[in-house]
């Protein structure tokens, strides 16, 4: 499940200079997602997890994501 | 626009620092609501809880508002800080009492001024958990 989630993060933020996926729990459903990409710069925060939420509304609205956490950063 | 829509829409204009979340600020049943309420709890701040557990539809109509999918949401002034992630992140780098400062003034520092009200029951209205 880690992978299709990152597969769906690398579509979403193909420049993403880092895209990490951490299964929480090891039961495939709780997540822990961090993206780096420059293209966050200058969004607030609550439209940076918006564009996160958006790539995977899938797993969201199907519930295979039961908790998700979420991280990221523009530049470094 | 639902009757249910106008409330918790009234409820996150009206409300200076508003958390909805599952379960109430004296009984939380999820551990992102307790992070959120936390790292209110840190910085000092009173708030209003909403329990969404109530009623699946209080959670629909507060994202279509928002336009944020999960619970909890935070809003101060009417305006969406964040959930838990965000919210706690902003706490522990000292924005999140930037933020509260410069839309709500001093105000906003009523440590323990907690209360949780509902946004299915009003005045003569009363509806059934479904």
């Amino acid at each position: 499940m880690s992978e299709r989630l990152e597969g769906l993060l690398r579509m979403a933020f193909p420049e993403a200079r880092a895209v990490d996926v951490v299964d929480r729990t090891g039961g495939g459903d709780h997540f822990h997602v961090t993206v780096v990409d420059g293209a966050f710069s200058g969004l607030s925060l609550v439209d940076q997890h918006r564009l996160v939420y958006d790539a995977l509304a899938g797993p969201l609205e199907d519930g295979t994501i039961h908790e998700l956490r979420i991280t990221t950063r523009g530049e470094e | 626009m639902s009757d249910l829509r106008d409330r918790i829409k009234n409820t996150i204009e009206q409300e200076p620092v508003v958390a909805f979340i599952k379960g109430t600020h004296e009984q939380v049943y999820c551990g992102n609501s307790d992070r959120a309420l936390q790292a209110l709890r840190g910085v000092g701040a009173g708030f209003t809880a909403v329990d969404v557990l109530p009623d699946p539809r209080i959670r629909e109509e507060l994202s279509a508002l928002s336009k944020w999918p999960t619970i909890p949401q935070v809003f101060v002034a009417g305006e969406l800080v964040g959930g838990a992630d965000i919210v706690q992140e902003l706490a522990a780098t000292g924005e999140l009492e930037a933020t509260l400062d410069e839309r709500l003034g001093e105000s906003w520092r009523r440590p323990g001024d907690e209360r949780t009200v509902s946004v299915t029951e009003g005045p003569g209205l009363r509806l059934l958990p479904s």
